[in-house]
């Protein structure tokens, strides 16, 4: 029993990130009918940035909390810049062009990324430094670190912070307008080109956070980590039903519980295949994803 | 108020409009009627800036609107009540509103603004908090121009906004319009229904393949032999 709920708990702390990234996919997704093949690639940058502020910032801010969290946010702000110039300089120049070419375009920024920070940060996997020092932390039987309440308290923070925006705010109604309706937004006087600017910086910011989250609990980040993590978050987007806010975190969730189970009771050699099976069971069975609205979107 | 001079837009290599002009005049009703395809919705996306008109002028209050974002032009001053409505779904009808009004800062001026059009369309408050999707084809219509009245537009483009609609609804409709009208809002009405459509405007142009064929005011169309045959179907 207890190692069951030790494995909830890690299942839900692996989901949590992969929500935090889905959330990238799906938002993007919504207003521009894009899967932005290069959003797991900020991910790692999230990661990278995270890795030299860190170097800067460790042990110059009163406490070690306050450490992590300037990281984070710098980290997170650089990312959400990175996206903003992505569309603007990647995707704004094609937007009326077909899907296919879309496609090509956001596989052609994953890779221009990938190996540019090959180059710049080298191949070598790097050692992400130690924001927070380890503790542990005992109820009954089950032992949790400090490292993984901060990552679940941190990404559920987030994700709230997310909800309030855009269904409590006048920039995140516009969201919702355009990701409904791009010309009817225009016509209610929204500057949708800001708003898309604006989803893929929220996006960008929240995948950023994602790379920190994890590398403050799996140290070693290297240039390709957001491969493998970019494809499940995107799987978790689909499973959700892509274009839909809550989706992206059920999705997320669900995908890191499967994950973990698989490895805790399965064998862990199986662990990454589980997403893809996911994948394949949700494309034959529901297209539109679990909370998807039906119609099923070709891309 | 709006002045068209001789503007043509394509889709691609498909010619839509060709060497289209008008003219609406400050506190008219105009119309403009037209078969199915002939042109009559590219008309005020191009106005709107939706389409970019390849050749002619779009002037609003006699500056040059045409090359402007649609958001800008909307902001000027004018709003589209587009064809099949185009209500967001998946917002309440409150939201919906809230969203016409997005240029709105003030929000006790925004409270008014929607207390106003509750007056013009009483069925929308009943339904403030209703997913806009899950109303009735005349309610979405109501909603989608007080949705545009929110703005408070000097000039209205309506297109079809009696289409699909059962005849009692309709009525209400162009009740409405004609109450906007009177308030002093400029209208320019997109119908296929032209029997309605000349009933309730002052001036009209008649668009055919792209083309304005012929235009004068709606009283007199409307007992033209040519418009009677071709579009009143008598
Ligand atoms: N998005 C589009 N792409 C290509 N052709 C279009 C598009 N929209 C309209 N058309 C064509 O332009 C012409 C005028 O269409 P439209 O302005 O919608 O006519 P109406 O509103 O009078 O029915 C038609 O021949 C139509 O097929
Ligand atoms: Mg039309």
């Amino acid at each position: 029993m207890e190692s069951f709920l030790q494995q909830l708990i890690n299942g839900i702390s692996l989901g949590s990130i992969y929500a935090l990234v889905a959330l990238g996919y799906t938002m993007v997704y919504g207003v521009l009918r894009l899967i932005n093949f290069a959003h797991g690639d900020v991910y790692m940058l999230g990661a990278y940035f995270g890795y030299y502020l860190s170097r800067l910032v460790q042990g110059r801010t009163p406490s070690h909390l306050l450490d992590a969290a300037v990281v984070m946010i710098l980290s997170m702000i650089g990312c959400a810049l990175i996206g903003v110039i992505m569309e603007r300089f990647a995707y704004r120049p094609v937007r009326r062009a077909s899907r296919l070419t879309l496609l090509i375009i956001a596989i052609g920024v994953s890779l221009l990324i990938e190996n540019a920070s090959q180059l710049i940060f080298g191949a070598n996997p790097r050692f992400f430094p130690q924001l927070i020092p380890e503790t542990h932390i005992h109820m009954g039987n089950l032992m949790l670190t400090n490292q993984q309440v901060i990552v679940l308290v941190t990404a559920l923070a987030l994700m709230i912070l997310l909800n309030l925006f855009i269904y409590r705010s006048r920039t995140g109604k516009a969201m919702r307008a355009v990701s409904y309706n791009l010309d009817a937004a225009k016509l209610m006087g929204i500057d949708t080109d800001r708003i898309i600017s604006l989803t893929f910086a929220l996006g960008s910011a929240l995948a950023a956070a994602g790379g920190i989250l994890v590398s403050i609990n799996i140290p070693g980040i290297d240039p390709l980590m957001g491969v493998m993590t970019g494809l499940k978050a995107f799987v978790a987007a689909v499973l959700g039903g892509i274009g839909n806010i809550f989706g992206a975190v059920l999705g997320g969730l669900i995908l890191g519980l499967a994950e973990v189970m698989v490895a805790g009771y399965g064998s862990s050699t199986y662990r990454d295949a589980i997403a893809f099976l996911i994948l394949i069971a949700i494309l034959l069975f529901k297209p539109s994803g679990l909370l998807g609205k039906g119609q099923v979107e070709k891309v | 108020m709006l002045t068209l001079k001789n503007i043509s837009t394509r889709y691609g290599a498909i010619k839509a409009l060709t060497d289209v002009s008008l003219e609406v005049e400050k506190g008219a009703v105009a119309t403009l009627i037209g078969a199915n395809g002939a042109g009559k919705s590219t008309t005020l996306r191009s106005i709107m800036g939706l389409c970019q008109p390849y050749e002619g002028e779009v002037l609003f209050e006699g500056k040059k609107i045409n090359g402007i974002p649609t958001h800008r032009i909307a902001a000027m001053g004018i709003a589209l009540v587009p064809e099949g409505r185009a209500v967001f779904a998946n917002l309440t009808v409150l939201e919906n509103l809230e969203l016409g009004g997005y240029l709105q800062r003030d929000h006790g001026k925004l409270k008014r603004d929607i207390e106003h059009v509750y007056e013009v369309f009483p069925r929308l408050k009943e339904r403030l908090a209703q997913m806009a999707g899950t109303l009735s084809g005349g309610e979405q219509q109501m909603l989608a121009i007080g949705r545009a009245l929110m703005a408070h537009p000097r000039l209205l483009l309506l297109d079809e906004p009696s289409l699909g609609l059962a005849p009692l609804m309709v009525h209400a409709i162009f009740e409405a319009i004609d109450r906007i009208n009177k308030e002093g809002t400029t209208v320019l009405l997109v119908e296929q229904n032209a029997n309605l459509a000349l009933k309730r405007s002052q001036k009209a142009y008649v668009l055919e393949t792209g083309r304005i064929i012929m235009q004068g005011s709606s009283a007199e169309l409307a007992n033209d032999p040519r418009v009677k045959e071709a579009y009143l179907g008598d």
